[in-house]
């Protein structure tokens, strides 16, 4: 057999052996095994941290990863920006009739690999076949429970003038790779997805720098956006320097004939600090002495002024605001 | 990055900001730039924050969505409702108001509508689709008119019959002399579109300086460009001269794309037009000629539609026609943002009123 049949979703046998087979044997861990209705966890004392999210990214196999492989990067860094350790994960896969089960390993055995890496154990999950026309091939949800650092006590309430934005390297890297993927434009540009977990480097940055103000994984709508969300409603702004925020060349490439803006790229691996002035040059260097965030950089201040607002200094410097996303991302017409 | 970074530079920016010498002119200069990619990169940039009082930059008609009519959306509807037919169209075009809906409505009403990069897609959709009919919204200037005259004559020599355009495409000189005659606003200078000229060339605005004594300068798109080109316009203000100069020069040849240019009028031929905002001005527009007329939707189908109402409120004819900005607008960032546009200047990322939104300069 090597297609998904609307058989292995009737929860009969063909369900079973399809759990069994791809799903026990790739997250291979006690409790999965146990296949009760539910997963007994032992959470000791320190707070939780619990999340979702799910996953639906075309096309399912990109440079640098793989649907599976962002489904759980993607709820452990929700996770680590917290400050939490991600802990425990549920999978929930949709799966429409006729998909290539040889596709769905793949998908599986990276998850499972992710998983394993970061000490994360796949503990739960649910497996639905549908009809060809409710899906055009595979979703995943996944949660995830995590455990909160005892050192971890930012908020972005704490946030205050003269405070500094850092980011962990190269913006935009992820979009680039999957518009390069999806071929619309022809383009291809060698360049990976940065899809990947960040906890290790939160970690060290929540343990040794006391003044941590806030963390954020950049993601949907990109470092403009995020840092709007920041700052919304606060009576402060944050001032960028368009010349220190770091983007590849190969990125601006793709993104200038096209009229796209980096700054409103999707990543799946970078996230923008924001720490206390005096200690943001020590947070800069354990950041670029970590593999997670060799490029990392200082990229802008938290201003009083525009209140509310994001800033950009531009390139020739002069001034403007950057908002949030506001439409989605479309090449421009000449 | 090289082609980008030097165009993007500090100082030469500031040298040129200090170059620019407005004192000789003693009176407010009203400075044209007709293309809707100036006007992003002028917002984007902040230029007209770092640049003398005294100069005022107006945005033109150089938004392709922007002066595409109402009809032409309430035409594109209506092809859209038919059974077996799939739209396809620049990404822009979706979100434009009609004057009942708009196609972003109609496809998340279940029609097929969609997006396409170049009309090149939209002929490989009629490949894929033979049993549909694909009608391509064939808008914009002299840019994208060549490509879409020659998806027209691929359909012809590959025997493409499904395919068919819904021709709007327009020639941008007729419009500059159709706002110098209107007499409206009055213009000291035009920064001149730098793609368009890439394809004509740099002699079609000739007529400007000769006949009206206005100065012109074709410019590029980035900041480094088009301080340069205000330069160059200044300098001859401050001469009392009017000629054509290119500053555009490493994309803007005098004779243009030959090749480009022949194939656009091969399948295309003179026409009226309709701008929103601006009327109907003679010989602006690009028909499909009479030997290509199997392939313009129009012939095809049956796409009457009512005389749309005008909306009050809304000002983007004027803002197109230099006369207004996008904050004497009462609907400006109250009932109209990018997210829920009520104009079309609104719309496309070269729009002024989007511009003006999203690039608002501190």
């Amino acid at each position: 057999m090597d297609q998904i049949t609307l058989n292995h979703g009737s929860g009969g046998r063909a369900t079973q052996d399809l759990i069994q087979e791809i799903f026990i044997e790739e997250f291979d861990n006690d409790i999965l095994k146990k296949k009760e209705d539910s997963a007994v966890l032992d959470t000791g004392e320190r707070e939780k941290v619990f999340t979702t999210d799910s996953y639906v990214i075309r096309p399912v196999f990109f440079p640098g990863g793989n649907l599976g492989k962002l489904s759980l990067t993607g709820t452990m860094n929700d996770l680590a920006v917290m400050g939490a350790k991600p802990k425990w994960i549920s999978c929930g896969v949709i799966i429409r009739e006729g998909y290539k089960i040889s596709d769905l390993k793949k998908i599986v055995h990276s998850m499972a690999e992710t998983a394993k890496n970061q000490d994360v154990k796949v503990v739960t999950g649910d497996t639905k076949v549908v009809e060809q026309s409710s899906c055009d091939g595979i979703f995943i949800n996944t949660s995830g429970i995590g455990r909160l650092l005892k050192e971890a006590k930012h908020s972005d309430k704490s946030i205050e003038t003269g405070d500094i934005v850092l980011v962990n390297g190269y913006i935009g890297d992820h979009a680039a790779a999957l518009i390069s993927a999806r071929q619309d434009f022809k383009i291809n540009i060698d360049i990976n997805s940065d899809c990947v977990s960040l906890y290790p480097l939160i970690k060290e940055l929540v343990n040794n720098i006391k003044g941590v103000k806030f963390i954020r994984d950049i993601t949907r709508g990109g470092l403009a956006t995020i840092l709007n969300e920041i700052v919304q409603n606060k009576e402060a702004g944050i001032e960028l320097e368009k010349n220190k925020i770091p983007i590849r060349d190969k990125v601006v490439g793709l993104c200038e004939p096209l009229g796209y803006n980096p700054l409103y790229f999707a990543n799946e691996g970078k996230f923008a600090l924001i720490v206390k002035p005096e200690e943001a040059q020590r947070a800069l260097k354990i950041m670029q002495q970590h593999p997670l965030g060799k490029n990392s950089a200082i990229i802008g201040q938290v201003k009083k002024e525009p209140e509310g607002e994001v800033s950009l200094r531009t390139e020739i410097g002069s001034t403007r605001i950057i908002g949030m996303l506001d439409k989605e991302i479309i090449p421009r017409i000449c | 990055m090289k082609y980008v970074d030097e165009f993007r530079d500090a100082d030469i920016v500031s040298k040129l900001e200090k170059k620019i010498n407005i004192n000789n002119v003693g009176k407010k200069i009203n400075l044209m730039e007709v293309c809707g990619g100036h006007t992003h990169a002028i917002y984007k940039y902040g230029l007209q924050e770092i640049l003398p009082d005294e100069i005022n930059l107006l945005s033109g008609p150089g938004c392709p969505v922007c002066v595409t009519p109402q009809e032409y959306i309430d035409k594109a509807i209506v092809l859209a409702q038919k059974e077996d037919l799939i739209i396809t169209s620049f990404g822009d075009m979706l979100k434009v108001p009609g004057s009942r809906s708009s196609l972003k409505k109609e496809k998340s009403r279940g029609h097929s509508i969609k997006i396409c990069y170049s009309p090149d897609e939209a002929i490989r959709t009629a490949v894929e689709n033979r049993k549909k009919e694909i009608v391509f919204l064939g808008i914009g200037f002299e840019t994208t008119a060549p490509s879409i005259a020659q998806t027209i004559k691929k359909a012809r020599e590959e025997k493409i019959n499904n395919f068919s355009v819904l021709p709007a495409s327009k020639t941008m000189p007729e419009a500059m002399e159709a706002l110098l005659q209107s007499e409206e606003v009055a213009i000291d200078g035009f920064i001149c579109p730098g793609h368009v000229s890439t394809i004509t060339g740099s002699t079609i605005y000739n007529f400007i300086p000769e006949e009206y004594n206005i100065p012109c300068v074709i410019s590029g798109f980035e900041p480094v460009d088009i301080l340069e080109s205000i330069n160059k316009l200044i300098k001859q203000i401050n001469k009392e001269e009017s000629k054509v100069e290119n500053q555009y020069i490493r994309s803007v040849k005098i004779k243009g794309n030959k090749k480009a240019k022949a194939i656009m009028y091969t399948v295309f031929t003179k026409s009226d037009s309709k701008w929103r905002g601006l009327g109907t001005i003679p010989e602006s527009g690009l028909q499909i000629s009479e030997e290509f007329k199997e392939y313009n939707a129009e012939n095809r189908f049956d796409i009457s539609v009512p005389k749309p109402d005008k909306s009050d409120e809304c000002i983007c004819g004027a803002i197109m026609r230099g006369v207004q900005s996008p904050q004497d607008c009462s609907l400006f960032k109250t009932s109209c943002t990018p997210k829920s546009p009520v104009g079309p200047c609104m719309v496309s990322s070269e729009g002024p009123c989007a511009a003006f939104y999203k690039y608002q300069v501190s």
